[in-house]
């Protein structure tokens, strides 16, 4: 019966039992709050108003044309999305900015005020060909961060626009165009439409 | 209820197996007097974890509680019901078209539990750290 050697029983601290409780409780609502408050049909909006943009914007002759589209696109882009975050929120009985939404919206702010900022900088500088690069760099940076809390689709999002931002960033300045309307169009319409589909509108 | 006499500063209301880690908790928050009563309806894992879930969300379905914690039907039923019987979640059953729909939510009782206990666990981490 008592062949078996005894092995000495190691306790476990009482706060370390405490620490995994409440590490379970934040891991559990985490997960319960993986809803995401990113709107699938507004990021598929904003991927066709990028989409117009992008067409409008090549067929500029002047720089400040180009850029006119560009900044127009994302102000509307800024309102869809606003509109149908509110509403996602709405349909899921959730404020927007209760936990998920205040999280998300303070990891991306500072990436989209730092891109404004660079903006003005770099046009300034009359340095037109490093901004595609820059806005789906800070953009990427901007949703990889937002979505860290959110479903695993969203850093993933934001992955893709970081690759298309070091494609435009050091690739052919003449493809810079096409990483723009890839990213901002092509990667909003797509993950927009799994969102979409996999969490609720 | 019986078994653990020693601690009898804890108000325990249910009587589902103690761990030898839960016990040594319940020992410990009888003899800290800055600790609250161990809730023990919460402390048990699947039940904590309905209450955290039902936490961050107005409502969850069965379906969603069930998929979220991993856990059988006939698990989560259980453990559902002795929150409900503790007044901690709400129950509505309704149906969709044909199909029952059972959704739960978090009473104002059971936030109240759910915070009492992250404090008590704070508490604990905070006199054991402490008392080093």
């Amino acid at each position: 019966m008592s062949a078996l050697p005894k092995r000495p029983v190691q306790p476990i601290p009482i706060h370390e039992h405490a620490l995994d409780n409440l590490r379970f409780i934040r891991e559990t609502m985490e997960r319960a709050a993986e809803f995401t408050v990113v709107p699938g049909w507004g990021l598929f909006g904003m991927g066709c108003i990028a989409l117009a943009a992008g067409a409008v914007a090549m067929r500029q002759t002047s720089h400040t044309g180009w850029l006119r589209c560009w900044i127009v696109a994302a102000g509307l882009a800024f309102v869809v999305g606003a509109i149908t975050m509110r509403r996602k929120a709405a349909l899921e009985g959730k404020a927007v900015f209760a936990a998920p939404g205040r999280r998300f919206a303070l990891s991306f702010a500072p990436a989209i005020l730092a891109g404004a900022a660079l903006t003005i900088a770099l046009v300034e500088a009359r340095l037109w060909s490093t901004l595609p690069g820059m806005w789906l760099l800070l953009y990427g940076a901007a949703i990889a961060s937002g979505g860290a809390f959110s479903t695993k689709l969203i850093p993933a999002m934001g992955a893709g626009f970081l690759g298309f931002g070091l494609a435009a960033m050091f690739g052919p300045p003449a493809w810079t165009d096409v990483w723009l309307i890839a990213g901002f169009g092509g990667l909003h319409v797509i993950f927009g439409l799994v969102i979409a589909r996999r969490y609720g509108g | 209820m019986a078994r653990h006499s020693s601690a009898t500063a804890i108000p325990v209301r249910d009587d589902s197996p103690l761990t030898g880690a839960d016990t040594r908790l319940l020992k410990a928050s009888s003899s800290q007097k800055t600790v609250g009563d161990l809730d023990r309806v919460i402390h048990e894992r699947i039940r904590l974890g309905v209450v955290s879930a039902l936490a961050v969300n107005p409502a969850l379905t069965f379906t969603d509680l069930k998929a979220l914690l991993e856990v059988t039907d006939g698990n989560l039923s259980v453990h559902a019901r002795k929150l409900e019987d503790a007044g901690y979640v709400e129950c509505t059953k309704t149906f969709e078209g044909r199909i029952p729909r059972t959704e739960y939510r978090l009473t104002d009782a059971g936030r109240k539990a759910l915070e009492r206990y992250l404090a008590h666990m704070e508490s604990l981490i905070h006199a054991t750290r402490g008392g080093k």
